[in-house]
């Protein structure tokens, strides 16, 4: 433990309030923070990284008696990408930072982005927990970019957890031993002695002194060389029970903040007109001066995605952004449509020729459309750029990357721009990019003033980024009841990871097996997180680039969604090949005890095999990734196979430890209402170089009516330290609603979503 | 420039503003009224759903001077102080909330719905068409129905 002295603290790293107490801000001489005495622990010993623990008996061939042919560990068994993440983080691990107020209040800086996945109520439980105070005590803010975090303000890959859960827990146990050591010093007493309860250190006599009160005496540097060891998992009270989210009343009461809803003094209003294909480029404005007359505007710029318009409301910049006459240039994929991307992904990768002529084999190709992440809120940020200073406020899950995007775009130093995290509405893999920042940054300084800028519904669906289409080629080859090969070859318009994994997979790449370090980025994602998990005998699993520029980024699952999705399907298929029940077939061959527990769960508890009318039909998938299993059961009601509805869900989880298994519970949730619109209606439509979707009303996520009003979640008990889940839930709901469809309609279907006909006349471009 | 008055959660504003200006900016960017959120503009993400005169409508594509004299609710104004509305509470019971985006316009819709009957059908929840992009359909489903169950 080493001692940071209050001012020196604040002066290395000035607590910039986060979203929700930002109005501090408009008062920087007394900002809130100096008026109160704390302390600040900054944690010395770096958490330990155990790469590869407990994961080789995956690649254990079984017992004999289950005669199947084993398949060796993948690089994903061995070294997935969570724990490249937290490899990458573990270095700045110590710079935690934990307050506790004179008000007992204690506040913990997540250097993370909450989105709605529920971190900042799990992480606010294990410091409740750690530090033995009431839940309502503890409050977690966004942390603003803070370069010298390096890697380790990143999220995504459902790491938040995962990284964090013993970071969080050490930082706070080092906090209560300082306070009661600090109580102690005032007693007179032996610290062993003393137990902490209820925000307070209580002494065998039954005195108590509360935490507000012993802040300064905690602070003091003759504490500085305590160590602190996190209460065992079985001490647990808190950690692992069901907990409401800490913002839910803020989010039913209309006060929780999003980027727009601040009151950033002088920002105006601001949209962009864009091209009328992807990635085209400004030639000229031919009305600016009627656009600038028009009622409320304030102000027109050219910015490099298109013409920005400020005004009074957005209600007048968006008229005017409709009024703009603009000659466009073209954009980088003119001309091209589904058909020929479809082409291009299916010339780009095929299954080698059969190596094994005596037996058999099943061959099966499907195809998946580019989905838009479609987040409720659109992109958004507010920007005020000055001549030497700039500030933004946006929801970030790359906080780092884009200071220094934004910093290196304006011309200034890195430590002249303050980025805030802003709480998201809704990521889904988009906001690993901050398009809008640096658009609305890009505003700012062109218009002299600050700026906030949103994007339209259509112009979010239509040029935010979006998940790339896939084509797969499997192959499983199979004989005397072995599956003796699986060959998968996957090809995918290129994502775009340009926003700081590749730095990290840089940093890491002397540590990944295999010589994956050498790998281009998205070899080396797909490798740390597509594995199978069954015995499939020699199983192969490839990915295919192809480069065409498109706006792309990861989404919920990056390429497990499509790809194990797929998988499962064809799994379903193998089985009916072979004889066998799909859930028989899948306990078969899954690898070990934990993964057919969640499956043997479903069945259980979903009824497998019950009886179903014509049109309706169950389905099964399974799916393993970053140290968590999943199982989902779905039944479906397929009599009008154009509007099927999956009419309930039964869904099992062992995600190692469930911090918040209600929070889980919503993850997977989600994770199946994803499923739900991606297999069966919801896509994008790429036509001559612009998506024909612009709004929900044509881009079809599910709503109530297409989601099942029965759906029961299983959280298997904890065995380990939490494995991620954010991501978990989507591959198993795609597989098992893929084949309920299939087996209610008697179809196999081979492209997704199912249903995806242009049932709208789209937007003007 | 016309001007507009009406009531926000029970307090007499005026606005300046176009005729045609959508009520929902009028309350965002003129009277910072910011629960009811911008979804898509067109009446088919429902974000923004709030009341006028009591009835579920989207500000998005109210002109501000359809509001003239008349009552608008937005989410701010729906608890009684620090009372929660029942259909707030059940919100909470559920833990129905993850980005919390859509929620203002889901509790408004719902509420809407609980006014018109006190018992929906599965039917009347299923028309409920406010996009919910984190999926947290069957927690708002559950929330409805406690809900109904406690306003009796």
């Amino acid at each position: 433990m080493t001692e940071q002295p209050n001012l020196e603290a604040r002066t290395e790293h000035p607590a910039r309030p986060a979203q929700g107490t930002w109005q501090g801000r408009a008062d920087p001489a007394s900002p809130p923070h100096r008026t109160r005495r704390r302390f600040l622990t900054y944690l010395v010993a770096a958490p330990t990284l155990a790469v590869g623990t407990g994961l080789a008996l995956d690649g254990v061939p079984p017992a004999a008696a289950e005669a199947v042919v084993p398949t060796l560990p993948a690089a994903a068994d061995l070294v997935d990408l969570g724990d490249v993440l937290i490899l990458a983080g573990a270095p700045t691990a110590h710079l935690l930072v934990l307050t506790v107020g004179e008000d007992g209040t204690v506040t913990f800086r997540l250097p993370r982005e909450e989105v709605g996945q529920g971190i900042t109520t799990a992480v606010a439980m294990l410091v409740a927990e750690e530090l033995d105070v009431p839940l309502a005590k503890v409050r977690v803010q966004l942390d603003d970019a803070r370069p010298e975090l390096l890697f380790n303000q990143f999220t995504g890959s459902s790491n938040s957890i995962r990284s964090l859960y013993d970071p969080v827990r050490r930082t706070a146990a080092a906090a209560r031993a300082r306070l009661v050591h600090a109580a102690a010093g005032r007693w007179g007493l032996e610290p062993g002695t003393l137990r902490t309860e209820d925000g307070s250190v209580v002494a065998p006599d039954g005195r108590t002194a509360p935490y507000g009160s012993l802040t300064a005496a905690a602070a003091s540097r003759h504490l500085a060389a305590l160590t602190a060891t996190p209460k065992p998992e079985s001490a647990h009270r808190l950690v692992g029970t069901p907990t409401s989210r800490i913002d839910a009343r803020a989010m039913v009461t209309g006060r929780q903040r999003y980027t727009l809803d601040l009151d950033v003094p002088g920002a105006k209003p601001c949209m962009v007109r864009r091209p009328p294909t992807l990635g085209g480029t400004v030639r000229s404005v031919n009305n600016e001066r009627a656009v600038r007359a028009m009622p409320g505007v304030l102000d027109t710029v050219v910015v490099p995605t298109g013409v920005a318009v400020v005004a009074e409301t957005f209600g007048q910049a968006l008229d005017a952004k409709n009024a703009l006459d603009v000659t466009w240039g073209p954009g980088t994929v003119d001309g091209l449509s589904d058909d020929g991307i479809r082409a291009r992904l299916r010339a780009a990768t095929s299954l080698p020729p059969i190596t094994l002529p005596l037996a058999e084999h099943l061959d099966a190709e499907f195809d998946f459309a580019f989905v838009s992440h479609a987040p409720m809120e659109t992109n958004s940020a507010v920007a005020d750029v000055r001549p030497d200073r700039a500030e933004i406020w946006s929801a970030l899950k790359t906080p780092i990357v884009a200071q220094q995007t934004l910093a290196k775009e304006l011309g200034l130093p890195v430590d002249k721009v303050t980025v805030h995290v802003v709480q998201g509405g809704g990521s889904f893999g988009r906001r690993l990019f901050f398009d809008a920042a640096l658009e609305a940054a890009q505003v700012s300084r062109a218009s002299k003033r600050p700026v906030r800028l949103m994007w339209s519904r259509i112009d979010d669906t239509r040029h935010g980024r979006m998940r790339p289409a896939t084509h797969h080629k499997i192959r499983a080859t199979y004989g005397l009841g072995q599956v003796l090969g699986f060959d998968h070859r996957v090809a995918a318009v290129e994502t775009d990871f340009r926003h700081g994994l590749g730095e990290i997979l840089t940093a890491t790449a002397a540590k990944l097996p295999g010589g994956l370090g050498n790998a281009g980025f998205a070899q080396t994602l797909f490798h740390t997180t597509v594995k199978s998990p069954y015995h499939f005998g020699v199983t192969t699993q490839r990915l295919t680039e192809v480069p065409l520029r498109m706006p792309t980024a990861s989404w919920r699952s990056v390429y497990s969604a499509n790809t194990r999705g797929a998988e499962e399907m064809l799994i379903d298929e193998l089985a009916a090949r072979m004889g066998k029940d799909p859930v028989e077939f899948r306990r078969t061959f899954l690898r070990n005890r934990a993964q057919r527990a969640v499956l043997d769960k479903v069945a259980a508890e979903g009824a497998w095999g019950r009886p179903m009318p014509a049109g309706h039909a169950q389905g099964v998938g399974f799916h393993e990734e970053y140290k968590s299993r999943t199982a989902c059961l779905v039944e479906i009601d397929a009599t009008d196979p154009r509007r099927p509805r999956v009419t309930k869900a039964v869904i099992a989880a062992d995600v190692g430890r469930a911090v918040n298994p209600r929070g889980l519970e919503a993850q997977l949730l989600g994770g199946l209402t994803d499923a739900i619109s991606t297999t069966l209606t919801a896509g994008l439509h790429i036509d001559k170089g612009l998506p024909l979707e612009g709004s929900y009303s044509q881009f079809h996520y599910a709503r109530q009516k297409d989601t099942p009003p029965d759906v029961r979640i299983f959280v298997m008990p904890a065995t380990g330290e939490p494995g991620g889940a954010g991501e978990l839930g989507v591959p198993a709901a795609v597989g098992a609603i893929g084949n309920a469809y299939a087996r209610a309609t008697g179809t196999r279907p081979r492209r997704f979503p199912v249903n995806f006909d242009v049932d709208f006349t789209p937007f003007p471009r | 420039m016309p001007s507009h008055s009406f009531t926000v959660n029970g307090r007499p504003v005026t606005v300046d503003a176009p005729d045609d200006l959508p009520l929902l900016w009028a309350l965002r960017d003129l009277l910072g009224v910011r629960g009811p959120k911008y979804g898509c503009g067109i009446d088919v993400c429902k974000a923004c759903t709030s009341h006028l005169d009591g009835e579920a409508v989207r500000p998005c594509v109210v002109p501000v001077a359809a509001a003239a004299g008349r009552e608008v609710t937005t989410i701010e104004g729906l608890a009684d102080g620090d009372r929660l509305h029942p259909v707030q509470e059940a919100w909470l019971e559920q833990d129905v909330a993850q980005c919390g985006y859509c929620q203002p316009g889901q509790i408004m819709a719902a509420v809407a719905l609980l006014k018109r009957t006190k018992n929906p059908t599965d039917a009347e929840l299923d028309a409920i068409a406010n996009v919910c992009r984190c999926g947290t359909y069957f927690r708002i489903r559950e929330a409805i129905r406690s809900a109904a169950e406690k306003m009796g």
